[in-house]
């Protein structure tokens, strides 16, 4: 009883936080180890990417609510999803004809595109700060739980409770499902395979007649479409905050330069690294340790490696560790 | 420098003294203290990218402790706090350098294989034995008297001194981060300096026992001397009544001075030093290696070794900023630290004024820092005039009005852009 227990105590507090956590940085990756492999550069805006797909949401969940449209038990939010979608589309395809475009016809140094993503970050900052401010929004509505703690407890008649939240499952079941999606894209369409050929030698991608233009636009469209889907999904099951994307930068770099850069299996499996690590090491282990031990055994402390104040730092050892010990990544990324 | 530049410089030096006559002094001396530290800052900067090509996103981590080094060398000790906690701290101090040794040892003597699990064993344990000391150490030094102090204080020497270990202290974290990051693609570097920040800002704001966390610190005792002892002092008096100013209106446009006095010595110093260093042979090697690494390593120069230098030489710049910018507000506050304002506003700054010259990057400074303050008014009076024809009330009025501070965001983004695009070398390109 008291293993049983302890298994649920750690599959609330650690497996089911942590598969939410990397299903939304692996989304996040995603769309960065795309454009690393495609346009050859960090995309510093994509945290802001984030921020502004989501509040083109926001603002379209807002107005469903006003005029009475909703889901039922599911968040208005997935519906004005599309919405957000294609708002993030046009500002990326804005940006790369107004901004990118110039320096990959020049064929620029990637740092100089590094840089030049900083203004864009900037811009973007500044409009989802201008247009929706600076504060926290909740925007989520629908059904809260699936499994309550209480409700499972009584159920099953162990004293912790394990408690799933709607958007927990969302976030699980719209990851998978675009991850899937992008996988079938990349290894089974014309355009897809252009991506990749792209990806490994561009100079014979252009050789063999794949249009360049053609396969960068993609690669912001899919780009956009992840890091809004992330964004939002971070933002229903947390809380959107333009702050809190610019902080997920760096786990989201992480994720994809653990798992190799430029490529997606490497982010998800980043991702889903970089969450578990984050999310084992900042878990007190107190209770856990009690239910398993003797009660003499008891430990004093809350046996904790990490306080969770330094989450951060943890996909920041993770990276440097990754960089010391193996620099191409899990899955041997690309090393330009 | 070309004429253009004094040019600039004087157009500079003209829309302070029109700030100074439209809006007050004081405001003008405030733009001007900053405009001073801004460009140390991007100083600091431009030494990494524009001497080396080195992309540092994580200016606001060292400027963060180059604050924290001034709190720590200016504060008066906590007696208490170190009575309690002192010998804890430092025991969890030997404690980490132990962990730290038997890892190193540790790697010598296990094979290969093993290599990756010992050395994680090794770090959990020390992990432990640290906190053993540290969490009750910690723990009765933020009891002594929470309100007030709750930390271990500092070594109360004149702050000034703090400017110059703050360079050391940042020189020290550079050394870690560049040891690792340098060497691989440049882009690594980005991140890993982005991380380090992070961390450092993380520290500053949970360790209470060192910094105050964010309870912050205020009243940092003052290089210059205080408004309220200037307006009570008789010489001052006589000196504002002899010019026929009001006194405490003039106490605090000189403490203003004084400071932009002391900052100028600091940004006079690390400029010649800089300009010195880059007309050296130093100098043209480092702009070899920017120029054409695999040239400079066949020629026998060491790459990774030059870019560690130059790495932890700039921040060594930023940290000394940092602590002056400390010394200047009298107080540290870690939750104000903020990667857009401290970090990618520099990096706007030595982009706008040249990257590679040091009177390009001091410009930079000046005129980022002054539209950065003025874009706020300027953006007010923008949305003034667009919202005029909009009812009071209104929604769209209210929220354009109250969300007019953002645009200079926007406006600090276009500026990056519009210079990258058109005009990529910056207002005093390099010779």
């Amino acid at each position: 009883m008291d293993i049983l227990n302890a298994l649920v105590l750690f599959a609330n507090f650690v497996v089911i936080p942590a598969t939410v956590y990397g299903a939304q940085l692996a989304l996040g990756a995603l769309g960065v180890t795309l454009i690393f492999g495609i346009l050859r550069f960090a995309n510093f805006a994509h945290g802001e990417l984030m921020a502004f797909g989501a509040m083109i949401t926001i603002l379209m969940t807002w107005y469903l609510q006003g005029i009475g449209v909703s889901l039922g038990p599911l968040p208005t939010a997935l519906l004005a999803l599309p919405v957000g979608i294609v708002g993030a589309v046009i500002m990326v395809l804005l940006t790369d004809r107004m901004v990118y475009r110039f320096y990959r016809r020049t064929r620029a140094n990637p740092i100089i595109m590094a840089i030049v993503s900083v203004g864009v970050m900037f811009v973007m900052a500044g409009l989802v700060r201008f247009v929706i401010g600076p504060n926290d929004q909740n925007f989520s509505d629908g059904v809260r739980f699936l499994i309550r703690a209480r409700e499972f407890k009584q159920m099953t008649g162990l004293d912790e409770g394990l408690a799933i939240k709607l958007t927990q499952v969302i976030t699980v079941v719209i990851a998978v499902l675009v991850v899937g999606i992008l996988f079938w894209f990349l290894q089974k369409t014309r355009a897809g395979k252009a991506m990749r050929a792209y990806s490994d030698n561009e100079d014979l991608a252009l050789l063999s007649g794949i249009d360049p233009d053609r396969v960068v636009m993609i690669a912001w469209m899919i780009t956009a479409v992840l890091a809004t889907i992330a964004g939002v999904l971070y933002g229903l099951d947390k809380s959107f905050k333009p702050f809190i994307y610019m902080q997920l930068l760096l786990p989201v770099f992480a994720s994809a330069i653990v798992g190799g850069v430029g490529q997606p299996v490497g982010a998800i499996l980043g991702g889903f690294v970089i969450a578990f690590s984050e999310v084992t090491i900042t878990y007190a282990y107190k209770k856990f340790l009690t239910y398993l031990a003797p009660e003499s055994w008891a430990p004093e402390g809350l046996v904790q490696l990490l306080s969770t104040d330094y989450k951060f730092a943890v996909s920041f050892i993770i990276l440097v560790a990754v960089l010391l010990i193996r620099p191409t990544g899990i899955i041997r990324g690309k090393v330009i | 420098m070309s004429r253009q530049g004094y040019l600039y410089f004087a157009i500079m030096a003209a829309l302070l003294i029109a700030v100074g006559f439209g809006q007050s002094w004081n405001v003008a001396l405030g733009i001007l203290n900053l405009c001073l530290i801004s460009a140390v800052m991007s100083l600091g900067v431009n030494i990494q990218w524009g001497y080396a090509g080195l992309f540092n996103v994580g200016v606001m981590g060292f400027a963060a402790l180059g604050g924290l080094t001034a709190v720590l060398i200016s504060m008066p000790p906590v007696k208490d706090a170190w009575a309690v906690g002192g010998a804890g701290i430092g025991l969890s101090l030997l404690a980490l350098i132990g962990t730290v040794i038997a890892v190193i040892l540790v790697r010598r003597i296990t094979p290969a294989f093993a290599k990756l699990w010992v050395t994680t064993i090794t770090i959990v344990i020390g992990l432990f034995v640290i906190r053993i000391v540290y969490a009750p150490a910690v723990d009765r030094i933020e009891a002594i008297n929470p309100a007030h102090t709750g930390y271990l204080g500092g070594l109360d020497l004149p702050i000034v001194f703090s400017w110059l270990v703050g360079g050391f202290v940042a020189a020290g974290a550079a050394w870690v981060i560049g040891k690792i990051s340098l060497g691989l693609r440049a882009d690594y570097l980005a991140i890993a300096t982005l991380g380090i920040s992070e961390i450092i800002i993380a520290i500053l704001k949970y360790e209470e026992w060192l910094s105050r966390g964010v309870k912050n610190v205020t009243g940092l005792p003052r290089p210059v001397p205080y408004e309220v002892n200037l307006v009570q002092s008789d010489w001052f008096v006589s000196f504002a009544s002899w010019f026929g100013v009001d006194t405490v209106d003039t106490a605090s446009v000189f403490v203003k001075l004084c400071y932009a006095f002391l900052f100028l010595i600091v940004l006079g110093i690390i400029m010649w030093l800089s300009e010195s260093a880059l007309k050296s042979p130093w100098g043209r090697m480092m702009r070899a290696i920017r120029d054409n690494r695999d040239a400079a390593n066949a020629m026998g120069k060491d790459v990774t070794r030059r870019h560690l230098q130059v790495f932890i030489l700039g921040c060594a710049v930023c940290g000394i900023a940092g602590a002056m910018m400390t010394t200047l507000d009298g107080q540290l506050t870690p939750s104000s630290y903020i990667p857009l304002r401290y970090t990618f506003l520099i990096w706007v700054m030595v982009i706008i004024g040249g990257s590679g010259n040091n009177w390009g990057a001091v410009l930079g400074g000046f005129v980022i820092w002054f539209l950065w303050i003025e874009a706020e008014p300027l953006g007010n009076g923008l949305m003034q005039i667009i919202t005029l024809p909009m009812d009071d009330g209104y929604w769209l009025k209210d929220h354009l009005i109250a969300s007019a501070a953002y645009t200079r965001l926007i406006m600090m983004g276009a500026i990056l852009l519009i210079v990258m695009r058109f005009a990529p070398k910056g207002l005093i390109p390099e010779r």
